[in-house]
């Protein structure tokens, strides 16, 4: 399945790498550029799936996860965790903290479309 | 004869002659080479402003009226600077550890900080100055007119008053230019002590000249002199030994009590020790100065038409004897001794005004209107101040001038002003040696010693029915006869001086002691007579303040308002160094808040130190420690605190050094962490965007356009790839000190030229107003120019970058202090914060982590290493309102890196 995915993510050329590979994959892409905004973006724009990364400037995406875990309204939502740290340690933390899924940087553009796909359809 | 013009054009000659002397040594100073410009020598002749145009033109005069009895008016002295080793040095003394800029200042420091003796102390010193200011404008003015009526018809002055008028605006002028160009720390002004040193030099030749000329030249000889002498009335000249004591006492007074005699004696005091060269050099100075007075009046006497006036027998005697030249020098000579005089003491008395009551009304006021602290430009405004008082103090003079009509003889004008600065003696000499004196009982002797000498011979001295009516005069107010001023008491017939000087002294010093005994000091005049009475026996310091709560950087924003940005950073530098801690920001312990105070007072005087700081410590808290010193009797208990202190001191040092090390050491592994993590995350992103759209362009179904676009995105990813890993390779390279210097000569100019220039074309493109100062920017540099350039143009971006004020200004100042060459970069925005500031120089601590800033962070960490590396520093700069970072280079490189680039 798509539908609206929101990608938060504060590296533009990043940003637009990614938009373009959902894009062909048939995904309705939001971008927004920093932390600090980022839930209220969120709520306004009810997507089906976020893609986070976790270096954001404003607010860490470890806060924001954090946030949209406790928030009975998005307790569901799919949250795909971007991270430039590719340790266990650190995929292990996020998934702890509730993420859905874990791509490092640098990614294949396959492997970001299979990731999400995998966690929207969860 | 001299023509009129030649007169005028010889003294602006000779005053701009003076202005370059002042200059050149105030230049040297500033490099640090004070060197002679505080020999004993200069010393000594600085004192010479005691003698005045009284002594050069009135000591004959006076002479010729009086016979040997001028003589009292050196003997005093003589006496005091032979036994400088009872008053004069514990004075300085006490004048160098107070850091004490005024005789006000003395009293007022020693009772308690007490801004009313301040007050009281300088309106006694200006009254008392005005009829001897008005002395000098008299005898300039007198010898403009001996020169006048010799003259041709065409120049005649016209009006004596309108001459004394441009004489006072000319002495305002020159001293405002003189005494008030900038304001020293330590009120210590180079280039005036150098000028009246010359001035000195000036009228010693002048006056031996005329000595010498009148005894060979015309009474031919020692042997016809004294004939002459024999022949005039000098020889039937009586001593009246109550004069002779009187007025020697008088004088001895004097020396200590003028404001412009403490300036030079106290405040520009560079070493205890030259007192003991003045101590025999100045009496001989004052021997010479004396030696032909008794011949020139003698010969004036016989030789020179009757009524002529014997003040001015220095001139006339070489006009009447057609000697121009001779007569030229004798009028610089007294013209010389004129100008010292008002410069020094309007420069003292200008700074007791702006201290004691100007910046004190200011303060207040500005406590009462604005809200919060008075911290701004203190500098500028007791600048203004000073300059203001200048200009008052010289109008006050003429005045008295005006009013007294310039017609009594010189020596009764001095001797009123003499006998009024001494009513000051009672309270200084109790406040140095009895240490039960109080502020209270100091106030009652200065007011009815001050009282009491306005009334019996201040206001006299206007003439009969000048200020006094004749009826008074002679009946008393309201027919009191014992009331009357030239009789008080009842007691008649005594001459007017020493009826003023029995009375005023005797009813100040009673009033002095007896308040004294019958009040009770506060806490912190305890302390202040205990460290002025004993300031001999300790190197204790008393202290005033608790650990307040005050700021370090407040403390120095206030401290930049009143001594300036570099003499105060570098004081709070010094004092962060003696704690142990780097950077500009001492701990604000009370020790620490003290000595500001002290370094302060040498600015503005104690009182007002006092009431800056109490603005931010909170009251002037007296400890029980404190109270215990003052109390204890025995010295050896304070002898053994104070080693304890010490030691304790030493220990707090060292504990705050280890506390600092480990503090370090711990961020520093948690940095290495970070570090590692930071590397990932920078290398990694580039890569991201790299890997991505290589594949997108790998993609067939591209829109054709857009393979131009993505090709570009690898191609910039690429690059910044390659920064990040040439600025960490260099960054090490620095770090192990291993990087290849290239040293050349380069102009600070054009390295900041060219540094703008780069910096402008990086992003972001907005308006940025920069301020510069290109004149002293022209410093010759050596070092690896390219380094220095590289730390320029980085600090500059990074304003361009973060400076987040809605119109971003940067303020690049050059300047060379001290053998290094420092360059400030100053923004307008909201600075760096506090706790952020220890780690902007660490890799990757980017503040925001805003990547349209571009860059990894490691920026100012590569600088501080360039820096290190050329033997320099760099440092953020607290207390600037906006980021301010300082870059600090040695003028020449260090040994060790010029072998460096050669062995590279």
């Amino acid at each position: 399945m798509t539908g609206k995915v929101l990608l938060i993510e504060d590296e533009p050329h990043i940003a637009e790498a990614i938009r373009y590979v959902l894009d062909r994959d048939g995904w309705q892409v939001v971008t927004h550029g920093e932390g600090a905004d980022a839930m209220r973006v969120l709520r306004r724009e009810r997507p089906d799936a976020v893609i986070l990364d976790l270096m954001l400037p404003g607010r860490s995406g470890h806060d924001i996860l954090a946030e949209i875990r406790a928030d009975p309204e998005l307790h569901g939502l799919p949250v795909l965790i971007l991270s430039a740290m590719g340790q266990a340690q650190e995929r292990a933390r996020a998934h702890q903290a509730g993420a859905s899924g874990f791509v490092a940087k640098p990614f294949g553009n396959d492997e970001i479309v299979r990731a999400l796909r995998e966690v929207a359809a969860r | 004869m001299v023509p009129f013009n030649i007169l005028v054009a010889v003294c602006l000659v000779y005053v701009g002659f003076l202005f370059l002397i002042a200059f050149a040594a105030e230049r040297r100073a500033a490099r640090g080479r004070v060197g002679w410009l505080r020999s004993p020598l200069v010393y000594t002749l600085s004192l010479s402003i005691y003698c005045t145009a009284w002594t050069f033109y009135g000591a004959v005069g006076y002479a010729a009226r009086s016979g040997l009895e001028f003589l009292t008016i050196y003997l005093g002295p003589t006496l005091v600077m032979v036994g400088w080793w009872l008053v004069l040095r514990k004075l300085v003394r006490i004048g160098r550890r107070q850091r004490v800029t005024s005789i006000a200042d003395l009293i007022s420091s020693r009772f308690g900080k007490s801004n009313l003796l301040g007050v009281l102390v300088t309106v006694i010193c200006v009254v008392a100055a005005t009829p001897y200011i008005a002395l000098q404008l008299q005898s300039v003015t007198l010898s403009f007119g001996v020169f006048a009526s010799d003259a041709p018809e065409g120049w005649a002055l016209p009006n004596q008053s309108a001459t004394a008028l441009w004489v006072a605006a000319g002495l305002a002028l020159f001293t405002i230019l003189f005494g008030t160009r900038n304001l020293d720390a330590n009120e210590r002004h180079h280039g005036v002590v150098i000028a009246i040193a010359v001035e000195a030099v000036v009228k010693l030749v002048a006056l031996v000249a005329v000595g010498i000329f009148v005894v060979w030249g015309i009474a031919g000889g020692w042997q016809g002199v004294v004939e002459t002498i024999n022949s005039s009335a000098i020889a039937e000249w009586q001593l009246q030994p109550g004069r002779w004591i009187g007025l020697t006492c008088v004088s001895a007074a004097a020396i200590l009590t003028l404001p412009r005699m403490f300036q030079v004696m106290v405040v520009e005091n560079a070493d205890e020790r030259h007192l003991a060269t003045a101590s025999w050099a100045f009496p001989l100075y004052l021997l010479l100065m004396s030696v032909f007075v008794v011949p020139i009046a003698a010969v004036g006497l016989t030789t020179l038409p009757a009524g002529s006036n014997p003040d001015l027998f220095v001139l006339t005697l070489p006009l009447a004897q057609g000697q121009g030249q001779l007569a030229m020098l004798a009028f610089l000579g007294g013209f010389s001794s004129a100008t010292s005089m008002v410069i020094v003491a309007s420069i003292a008395l200008a700074t007791m005004v702006s201290n004691h009551i100007v910046v004190p009304l200011w303060l207040s006021i500005r406590q009462r209107t604005a809200k919060g602290r008075a911290t701004g430009d203190v500098r500028g405004m007791v600048l203004m101040a000073r300059r203001l008082s200048i200009g008052g103090v010289l109008a006050l003079g003429y005045s008295y001038y005006h009013l007294s009509g310039g017609s009594a003889a010189l020596a009764s004008i001095g001797l009123i002003a003499f006998l009024g600065a001494a009513q000051i003696l009672p309270a200084m000499l109790g406040g140095i040696f009895w240490r039960g004196a109080t502020g209270a009982g100091a106030a009652m002797g200065l007011i009815v010693g001050f009282i009491v000498w306005i009334y019996t011979l201040y206001l006299p001295s206007f003439g009969e029915d000048g200020l006094i009516s004749h009826d008074l005069m002679q009946l008393g107010p309201w027919g009191i006869a014992w009331l009357r001023p030239h009789a008080l008491f009842g007691i008649e017939g005594l001459d007017p001086v020493l009826h003023t000087l029995f009375w005023s002294l005797s009813l100040n010093a009673i009033s002095f002691v007896c308040g004294s005994l019958f009040t009770f000091p506060s806490p912190i005049e305890r302390m202040q007579g205990v460290a002025f009475v004993n300031v001999f026996d300790t190197d204790a310091d008393t202290r005033g303040w608790s650990r307040g709560g005050a700021e370090a950087e407040d403390l120095l924003i206030m401290a930049q308002g009143i001594l300036g940005a570099d003499e105060a950073q570098a004081f709070f530098q010094a004092e962060a160094e003696a704690q142990g801690k780097a950077g500009l920001l001492p701990d604000t312990t009370p020790e620490f808040i003290d000595r500001l105070e002290r370094r302060l007072a040498g600015a503005v005087g104690a009182a007002t130190a006092h009431a800056m700081i109490a603005q931010f410590a909170e009251g002037a808290v007296v400890s029980a420690q404190d109270l215990m010193a003052v109390a204890s009797e025995a010295q050896q208990i304070m002898e053994y605190s104070i080693q304890l202190e010490a030691k304790s001191e030493e220990l707090a040092r060292t504990a705050r050094q280890l506390q600092e090390a480990n503090d370090k050491l711990r961020d520093l592994s948690v940095q290495k962490d970070a570090f590692l993590s930071q590397i990932s995350h920078e290398l990694r992103t580039p890569m991201t965007s790299i890997r991505a759209f290589s594949e997108i362009l790998m993609d067939p179904e591209l829109p054709p356009g857009m393979q131009q676009k993505y090709a570009e995105i690898i191609h910039d990813e690429t690059i910044r790839l390659t920064r990040l890993l040439d600025d960490l390779l260099d960054l090490s390279v620095l770090e192990n000190r291993k990087v290849q210097l290239n040293i050349k000569v380069a102009n600070l100019h054009d390295l900041i030229e060219k540094a703008v220039r780069a910096a402008s074309s990086t992003q972001p493109q907005r308006s940025f107003t920069l301020h510069r100062d290109p004149p002293a920017e022209h410093i010759p540099v050596i070092t690896d120019t390219d380094r220095l350039l590289q730390v320029f143009i980085n600090l500059i971006s990074n304003a361009r970058k973060y400076c987040d004020a809605e119109r971003p200004e940067l303020t690049i100042s050059a300047r060379k202090r001290g053998g290094r060459i420092i360059v400030d970069f100053i923004d307008n925005g909201s600075g760096i914060p506090k706790e952020a500031r220890r780690l902007i120089f660490e890799k990757f601590s980017r503040l925001t982590d805003n990547n349209q800033a571009g860059g990894a962070g490691l920026g100012l960490a590569i600088c501080r290493e360039i820096m290190a590396n050329l033997g320099g520093s760099i440092t953020y700069l607290p207390g600037q309102g906006g980021a301010a970072f300082r870059v600090s280079l040695p003028v020449r490189p260090p040994k060790e890196i010029i072998e460096r680039a050669k062995t590279s």
